[in-house]
């Protein structure tokens, strides 16, 4: 399986520079913890690793080759925003998505993913009415829905509550153990059951 | 192909028909824009037709621009376009699939509405059919250049304003052209060469228009 | 060609080239201003239709063809920016959008001031007055658009976009506009385009139209040199050449 490889990347917003010849590399089976504080340009590492936005210098590369739609098709990205159309239901914007990924999902997967989520019941309600936990849930549901190799998660823990946050760290595990790779965003620590988990640091500058 | 239409263009629809109020609302200010013309220049039948084709062309543009904004605001505001990005579609077929549905939810029913319009105007039956061929030929054109002004604003808070004053300028040729077409039409004359421009000028924004939103999307992602 | 003109994608050499322009820019602008004006003002011969009012054409002809140009080298300007990504690019775009709107600005002056005379109104829907007044709207949008945003570099690739989405419709509002102006008002009274003039009064335009062409030169490099100062004020190399600037002579 294959290797993403990040080497001398730099960021700028607003002319000021986030960050300068960063470099990190995540494996199969590696969950990476990228930590730092506001405004150090956390998102901005996730976005120009997911190829949302472009570095200003440096490369990223996934199996030695720039990052290309058939990166797309082994990644689940999730950011702050959930990517979710307020006016549709729960289940209207899963399959909707499903759809626009090329996924392959019957009715009844859809609805034993939303009971893992404990989210039954809530299905048909459009998804400005949940409140904002549960909506983070139907978004985090993409992660039992698309068989992946990789996933890039910025704070998929906000306005969880403790049973949800477990509930995604013991997806996160399961995924990391069958060869996954994952690189997150938290700032509360990770507490997996024996698993390594490599800490990177972004210092950020004032 | 089929996880756009499926995953994209339905989506956009069914998004669509659930804001019935807003799909009604062009529509209603294109109806007002209309009707405050004969108020405001006299009812004389021939000082209305003379202006009638600059009336409904004008109304039809600031109409179409009303719903411009939402072509790609709602998606970049809750990240779906994110997640649209990352999917693996061509962003340039997504981005003429979403101007497909602005088109069908927001010119479609205008001229669906212009022979009341042209009613009001006193416009005689050719002065009505010119209207229609440059409609028909001439709004996808508006809502392709619209989408790319629309999308190169999607990140700002405030744009709207902004977009009507980057499209107005460039839409002028068109209203020229339109307008022209329909006053040839009531002199009994051949608008032929009109419509051709017309639909020249259609056909390039459509074979250029999809790179340049598709660019422009991925900017506003920085 | 691209070996000669990749180190111009870095900011540093921009400047530095900037620096070096400036001052020759500079002396031939004045120098053939000067002379173009004085020369076209005072000694050339008056018309026979017109009398002494054709002499705006010394500054109204530079500036309407100017505005044209400086649109299009926008265009290009953005064009290149696009392509290969050079930021210095879209900042070269940004330090001509104003210049050309003050030349298309001039242009619609002059042209309504001749046309009182003239015409016996300040504003006539002439065919070249209205596209120009559109391109004026065309510039405006694309300064509007650039302002919009904090993020000088998304804002320069927007505004890049919009240009070249204006550039691709000034020659059909051009042509549009002309059609439309003979449909409604059959032919006006077209001016300036005498086909043969005078070689007296052909030079000091000719003088003049490359004056201007240095002006807008020297004042896109001093604004690009602003631009490069205002968003890269904080690198170093930036530091460096202020120190030594403000080593050498105290004047800034």
């Amino acid at each position: 399986m294959a290797e993403l490889v990040a080497s001398q990347l730099s960021c700028m917003k607003r002319d000021k520079v986030l960050f300068e010849s960063l470099s990190l590399s995540l494996s199969p089976g590696q969950l990476v913890h990228l930590r730092g504080p506001n405004g150090a340009g956390k998102t901005s590492l996730l976005r120009i690793l997911a190829g949302l936005s472009q570095p200003d210098t440096g490369t990223v590369t996934w199996n030695n080759r720039a990052i290309d739609n058939e990166f797309q098709r082994r990644l689940v990205y999730l950011g702050h925003k959930a990517g979710l159309s307020a006016g549709l239901s729960a289940i209207e914007n899963l399959t909707f998505w499903c759809a626009q990924h090329h996924i392959r999902v019957s009715e009844t997967t859809l609805f034993e993913v939303l009971e893992v989520l404990s989210l039954v019941g809530l299905e048909e309600i459009p998804v400005r009415l949940l409140s904002a936990g549960q909506q983070r849930r139907v978004a985090l549901a993409r992660l039992w829905l698309k068989s992946s190799d990789i996933w890039i998660l910025d704070e998929p823990f906000t306005a969880l509550d403790t049973d949800g946050v477990a509930l995604i760290q013991a997806r996160c595990e399961t995924f990391v153990r069958q060869g996954g790779a994952v690189i997150v965003t938290s700032h509360q620590p990770l507490s997996m059951k024996d698993m390594p988990v490599s800490v990177i640091e972004l210092e950020g500058q004032l | 192909m089929n996880a756009l239409y499926a995953g994209v263009f339905k989506r956009d629809l069914s998004l669509a028909f659930r804001q019935k109020g807003e799909l009604l609302q062009p529509l209603m200010f294109l109806l007002i824009v209309v009707c405050l013309f004969p108020i405001g220049v006299g009812p004389g039948p021939e000082i209305l037709q003379r202006i009638s084709p600059g009336v409904i062309w004008i109304a039809a543009i600031l109409s179409g621009l009303l719903g411009m904004e939402r072509l790609f605001k709602d998606d970049f505001n809750d990240g779906t376009l994110e997640q649209l990005i990352l999917s693996g579609l061509p962003l340039s077929g997504i981005a003429l699939s979403k101007v497909f549905t602005h088109w069908l939810v927001s010119f479609l029913p205008i001229i669906c509405l212009s022979p009341v319009l042209a009613m009001f105007l006193h416009m005689s039956l050719p002065m009505y059919q010119a209207l229609i061929i440059t409609l028909l030929l001439g709004t996808p054109l508006l809502s392709l250049i619209g989408a790319i002004a629309t999308a190169l604003t999607v990140s700002l808070h405030r744009g709207s304003l902004l977009v009507s004053l980057l499209l107005l300028p460039v839409f002028i040729p068109l209203l020229i052209f339109a307008t022209s077409a329909v006053e040839s039409a009531a002199m009994q004359l051949s608008y032929g060469p009109q419509v051709a421009i017309i639909s020249a000028m259609t056909c390039l924004a459509l074979a250029s228009a999809p790179f340049a939103i598709s660019y422009a999307l991925k900017v506003s992602q920085h | 060609m691209w070996k000669w003109l990749h180190p111009y994608a870095k900011t540093e050499k921009v400047y530095a080239l900037c620096s070096r322009l400036q001052p020759w820019f500079a002396i031939s602008a004045i120098a053939l201003l000067i002379t173009g004006s004085v020369w076209g003002l005072l000694y050339a011969p008056a018309d026979y239709q017109q009398g002494d009012s054709f002499r705006i054409i010394y500054f109204h002809v530079p500036a309407a063809m100017l505005s044209m140009s400086t649109y299009v080298a926008m265009a290009i300007a953005a064009l290149v920016g696009i392509v290969w990504q050079w930021r210095t690019a879209f900042m070269a775009m940004v330090a001509m959008a104003p210049v050309g709107a003050v030349m298309t600005f001039i242009a619609l002056f002059t042209g309504a001031a001749w046309g009182k005379p003239m015409w016996g109104a300040w504003w006539v829907w002439d065919a070249r007055l209205t596209s120009e007044l559109i391109l004026l709207f065309l510039y405006c949008g694309v300064i509007a658009l650039y302002n919009a945003f904090d993020d000088k570099q998304q804002a320069g690739k927007a505004a890049g976009v919009m240009a070249l989405v204006g550039v691709v419709n000034v020659p059909i509002i051009h042509f549009s506009v002309e059609w439309w102006n003979t449909l409604h008002q059959g032919a006006t009274i077209t001016k300036f385009d005498k086909p043969s003039m005078a070689t007296e009064m052909l030079w000091p335009l000719l003088i003049n139209i490359v004056g201007f062409v240095c002006f807008i030169a020297w004042v896109t490099t001093l604004r690009l040199k602003n631009e490069i100062l205002k968003r890269e004020g904080a690198r170093p190399w930036m530091t460096s050449i202020v120190r030594r600037g403000s080593g050498n002579s105290h004047a800034v």
